[in-house]
């Protein structure tokens, strides 16, 4: 079996629901999957897709890598707030357009150094040790804002959010980019393997000579980075930032679409492009609920009878089921071959 | 008995110049929810400055959401002996028995912007804005604005199930009810939210032709009409006029908006509440007066004519 289907029998589970959502959805709201070319850039509810993923996007790579390591963070939602109230607050007070983005991205960065400090140096559970940033960090952005909504016009930095590059909107290169980036540090070297050592079993790691609290250090901070990305996209969007809302409630969106890419919450194997395709999912979903015009007090029913089939069709039981009706078919044809034989 | 008809007289006159001078410098406890939002900051600093205005002497607390907070200051304020009390409720039950305390020491209670489950006499009156009137002043507005032109109207709604989007809703529906030409075409929530507005908005835009079949907006809140401006500009429209935005709140973003021509109007949910609360208060201390159990605050609609920018720079400085 070659590399290629074997990665595409690991993703085949999230590929066919994310085709059969499409599909429904297309079916209910025709003109969905069209995509045309309206002022130079890309245009159509695939393109939205694309582009209203990119917070959950950003986050779940970093929620993979946390998770991989059998933790878990809890805090990006309000690093995000923390992230866009800093570079907000920057940009209107007339800093230029790098030394925004480098000092949101190293608050991010301590933000998830601060979690990996809890986590490994003071080896407190990850849940709790998350909490404490995602409860304490709404009301960090909120002091940075002042407690208002924090506007500001500056059409260079807006474009993180809004603008575009040879047609295609910038949030999707910014996903993309940092989705690649990362996962090629982590398969092309060892990482990946370290990583799942340490969420596997983080004394046999240290053990074996894994040095499993950097490892678990980076994970956080990784994590806090890609936060930090998605803060600046949520930000420059809506040319504010908003320490209320801003990310509210993404970190849950986030652990839910590594579940669907069928990352286990004990740690070990991961796959980032799982993950992804399973934040896909998501906003399929929620792109989706908009454009067929439900009455909104079916939003969430929607979403959860839908994650419910996915997440049946994934589960281990049903796989076993699956498993069982093949190989009694299988086992069937081969009894008959042998009593044609004896005959 | 002369003695005591002079004694009395006396204390007659003492009384009345004891209340004169406690008129003159009325103290009042304000027990506030907190500053979750521009609209609840902006309430805060209206009612400081109403007091400033009037000579009387406010004692705030900050409740940071939590009723125990809100009681335990009341608490404190009966304490003090102040003249009345000002509440923001956090939550419409619970009340009874501070407020049993307070009715015991005679110190008249008004409930600002949020009404409580309590028996009506614990409780001078309340001052709160009627929202399905909102709703419907913005309604009224959009069928006198577009005519007899048929218009398809997408509704950006609230919180599902949080009573400002289900009262403006219906006000709305109300206001455009003569007006057979005018027809909600969709309709999802946003959340309050910029971001969702402007999600939600992308999304009607897509499924209705690219937008050019939508005629007005509907915003169940400002910052919901903000996101929307945008979603309509990145899609080659013009807000304000190609679709005309009309919204609910009154806060100072949507006024440059409007002096932009990118929206139309917005009805106010008036930060002062604290106003007509102190005339209530003034006129029941001096003489009694058992005001009206429901004070309905003003909702006033603003258009581009009424000079955007100068109302925005009114209310910049409030807090919002």
């Amino acid at each position: 079996m070659t590399w290629f289907t074997r990665r595409l029998r690991r993703l085949a589970p999230q590929l066919v629901a994310l085709a059969i959502i499409l599909g429904i959805i297309s079916l209910i709201a025709p003109g969905f999957l069209t995509i045309s070319v309206q002022n130079g850039r890309l245009y159509g509810s695939l393109i939205d897709i694309l582009v209203r993923a990119a917070p959950v996007a950003l986050l779940t790579v970093g929620m993979t890598l946390v998770i991989a390591t059998r933790g878990i963070d809890l805090s990006i939602g309000a690093v995000i707030a923390i992230c866009g109230a800093v570079a907000a607050t920057l940009i209107s007070d007339g800093y230029s357009l790098p030394v925004v983005i480098a000092v949101s991205l190293g608050v991010g960065i301590v933000c998830g150094l601060w979690n990996g400090i809890l986590v490994a140096v003071l080896d407190i559970q990850p849940i709790i040790a998350t909490l404490i940033l995602m409860v304490a960090g709404r009301g960090i952005a909120q002091l940075i804002t002042e407690g208002v909504i924090l506007t500001f016009n500056d059409d260079t930095f807006a474009a993180l959010g809004s603008g575009s590059l040879a047609g295609i909107p910038i949030p999707i290169y910014l996903w993309v980019g940092t989705a690649l980036i990362i996962g090629l540090l982590m398969r092309r070297t060892a990482l990946g393997f370290l990583i799942e050592a340490t969420g596997i079993n983080r004394r046999a790691a240290s053990l074996a000579g894994v040095r499993a609290r950097f490892l678990l250090f980076s994970a956080y901070a990784i994590s806090g980075l890609c936060a930090a990305i998605a803060g600046m996209i949520v930000t420059a969007d809506i040319r504010g930032a908003d320490a209320n809302n801003a990310g509210l409630w993404l970190e849950l969106d986030a652990i839910l679409a590594v579940v669907v890419g069928g990352t286990s919450l004990n740690g070990g194997r991961f796959s980032i492009t799982a993950s992804l395709i399973g934040a896909l999912i998501i906003q399929s979903i929620n792109t989706g609920i908009l454009v067929s015009g439900f009455p909104p007090e079916f939003n969430l029913i929607i979403k959860a009878g839908i994650i419910i089939v996915v997440l049946t069709l994934q589960s281990p039981a049903i796989m076993t089921l699956f498993g069982f009706i093949k190989a009694t078919r299988r086992s069937g044809k081969l009894n008959h071959g042998t009593k044609e034989a004896t005959r | 008995m002369k003695k005591a008809l002079v004694a009395a007289t006396a204390a007659a006159i003492f009384a009345t110049l004891a209340s004169g001078v406690s008129a003159k410098s009325l103290t009042v406890g304000f027990s506030q929810i907190g500053s979750e939002s521009g609209w609840r900051a902006a309430e805060t600093t209206v009612t400081k400055q109403e007091a400033e205005k009037r000579g009387v002497t406010l004692k705030f607390a900050d409740a940071q959401q939590k009723q125990e907070n809100q009681i335990k200051a009341i608490r404190g304020f009966i304490a003090q002996g102040v003249d009345a009390i000002l509440i923001a409720p956090v939550v419409a039950t619970g009340w009874d028995a501070v407020l049993k305390e307070a009715k015991e020491e005679k110190i008249p209670v008004i409930l600002l912007d949020r009404e409580i489950e309590s028996p009506k006499d614990l409780y001078l009156t309340a001052v709160t804005s009627d929202q399905v009137f909102e709703g419907k002043v913005a309604g009224e507005w959009l069928a006198k604005d577009v005519g007899s032109k048929d218009c398809k109207v997408v509704e950006l709604q609230g919180t599902t199930g949080s009573s400002p989007a289900i009262n403006r809703k219906k006000g709305f529906e109300e206001g455009i009810k003569a007006a057979s030409n005018i027809k909600i075409v969709r309709s999802q929530t946003g959340d309050f939210t910029r971001t969702k507005g402007k999600e939600v908005m992308e999304s009607f835009i897509k499924a209705e032709g690219g937008g050019k079949d939508i005629c007005a907006v509907y915003a169940h809140n400002d910052d919901m009409a903000v996101g929307a401006i945008q979603a309509i500009k990145e899609a080659g429209l013009k807000p304000g006029t190609d679709i005309k935005i009309v919204s609910i709140d009154a806060v100072p973003d949507i006024f440059q908006a409007m002096a932009k021509g990118e929206a139309n109007a917005t009805v106010e949910l008036t930060p002062n509440m604290a106003g007509p609360a102190f005339d209530a208060l003034e006129a029941y201390l001096k003489d009694k007066k058992e005001p009206k159990k429901w004070i309905q605050t003003e909702s006033k609609l603003y258009t581009q004519k009424d000079d955007p920018m100068k109302v925005y720079e009114a209310k910049k400085g409030l807090g919002y």
